[in-house]
């Protein structure tokens, strides 16, 4: 079935089994987000897409587009909401933005700054989280893990490994790895596997290539994330 | 009286890199200073905030006293701004968050290497080390927030030119980093 609904009062077409937050990225219209990226299995934990769809809201990675429907994205409190997930994101974990290699490249950071986030409202958890840096080419630094399941897919998904899971719930979930030491250096995975590719944060980062772009020339320093995903998703469908 | 309007400053758990990016501002200094005039802040020396119309506060809160000028501060200014990123979410201080603070103080102080007649610090004129580092507003109402470690000499002077014009201060993308 193929259809049009309606994004800020615009008409977009929609081909048969789109998402909501597909058809948008196909017609230049950019919701933010964290846990999607097309071509994975859509998750919708990270909830920054929610649209409001004919009065009642949800995550437009999850939703289908349905012929008729009429999406609100733009609404002053779709983005209150959104700045308030976001800050909550940053509070859960410990992003410290000047001592993490992934800053300007970040796309939580990318998020925080289309939606014009310049503090963190919340009481921080300061959660005690710890490092793997025992893999020779590959660290997980579980303080800026935002649980968007990426790698998990990634993993599954792309390189057929099962390396990453998340376990647990609530505040005591974590990303654990698949191995008999929980070490990511006794697991099969590989420098060259997506999941170690595919992470939004820098909860997941590659040794010895931080700081080959200065800080201030980086993605997210002067283009704003809309404009980047926007780029790469829409033409990654084509 | 000086009609001018009265700031502010002082550094709690930070670098003084905030307030040297303030002097970034350079020679429009000479410009803010037609306007403006400080009252506590490094330059002046002046021990306590008295009434001012803007408060910067740079760092976090890691001790006893920096609670108590932070409340100083809330109580005699009209707009508190936390600045950078130690003031915001406690920045590169609240690292040690995670660490015990008796574990802290033993490694800074007594098991460090290089460490000479190792003893812990307890003179009574010494503020009392809080368990965790926090972000101000944890302590007192915030009213605006200048991110950036530092925040530019631009972030300063877009922000305080649009409050001394009486206009709703707003920084545009270029200007918001959280690095």
């Amino acid at each position: 079935m193929t259809g049009t609904i309606t994004i800020n009062g615009q008409i977009v077409p929609f081909q048969a089994g789109q998402t909501i937050i597909e058809a948008a990225t196909a017609a230049g219209i950019y919701i933010p987000h964290l846990c999607h990226k097309p071509g994975y299995t859509p998750h919708g934990s990270c909830k920054l897409c929610t649209v409001n769809v004919n009065g009642r809201n949800c995550s437009a990675c999850t939703f289908p587009a349905v012929d008729g429907q009429t999406v609100i994205n733009n609404s002053a409190e779709l983005q209150q909401d959104r700045r308030r997930i976001t800050q909550m994101l940053f509070v859960e974990g410990n992003h410290l933005c000047p001592s993490c290699e992934k800053t300007g490249n970040c796309q939580l950071q990318g998020v925080a700054y289309y939606l014009n986030m310049t503090d963190n409202h919340f009481p921080h958890f300061f959660a005690h989280r710890e490092m793997d840096a025992s893999h020779p080419d590959i660290l997980i630094d579980h303080n800026r893990c935002i649980f968007c399941n990426l790698c998990v897919r990634a993993s599954k998904e792309k390189d057929g490994k099962n390396v990453f899971a998340i376990a647990g719930r609530g505040i005591n979930k974590r990303l654990v790895v698949n191995s008999v030491s929980g070490l990511l250096k006794d697991s099969d995975v590989s420098i060259d596997d997506s999941a170690v590719h595919v992470c939004p944060t820098g909860a997941l980062l590659i040794k010895r290539t931080g700081y080959q772009v200065p800080i201030g020339q980086r993605i997210y320093d002067h283009r704003q994330i809309s404009e980047v995903a926007l780029f790469a998703e829409g033409s990654h469908e084509q | 009286m000086s009609n001018k309007i009265k700031v502010a400053t002082t550094s709690l758990a930070g670098c003084f890199g905030c307030h040297m990016s303030f002097l970034d501002i350079d020679e429009r200094l000479l410009t803010l200073a037609e306007v403006a005039e400080f009252d506590r802040s490094p330059i002046t020396d002046i021990e306590h905030c008295g009434p001012c119309d803007i408060g910067l506060i740079e760092g976090g809160v890691c001790n006893s006293e920096n609670v108590h000028v932070l409340r100083e501060f809330r109580k005699n200014c009209k707009i508190l701004v936390a600045v950078g990123a130690c003031a915001i979410n406690g920045g590169l201080p609240a690292m040690r968050n995670h660490i015990d603070l008796e574990d802290c103080l033993l490694e800074a102080y007594r098991d460090g290497i290089g460490v000479e007649n190792p003893q812990i610090p307890s003179d009574p004129e010494l503020p009392l080390l809080l368990n965790q580092v926090h972000p101000i507003h944890e302590i007192v109402k915030i009213d605006y927030f200048l991110p950036g470690c530092p925040p530019s000499a631009d972030v300063f002077w877009t922000f305080l030119t649009a409050l001394v014009e009486g206009r709703e201060p707003s920084l545009p993308y270029e200007l918001v980093h959280y690095d």
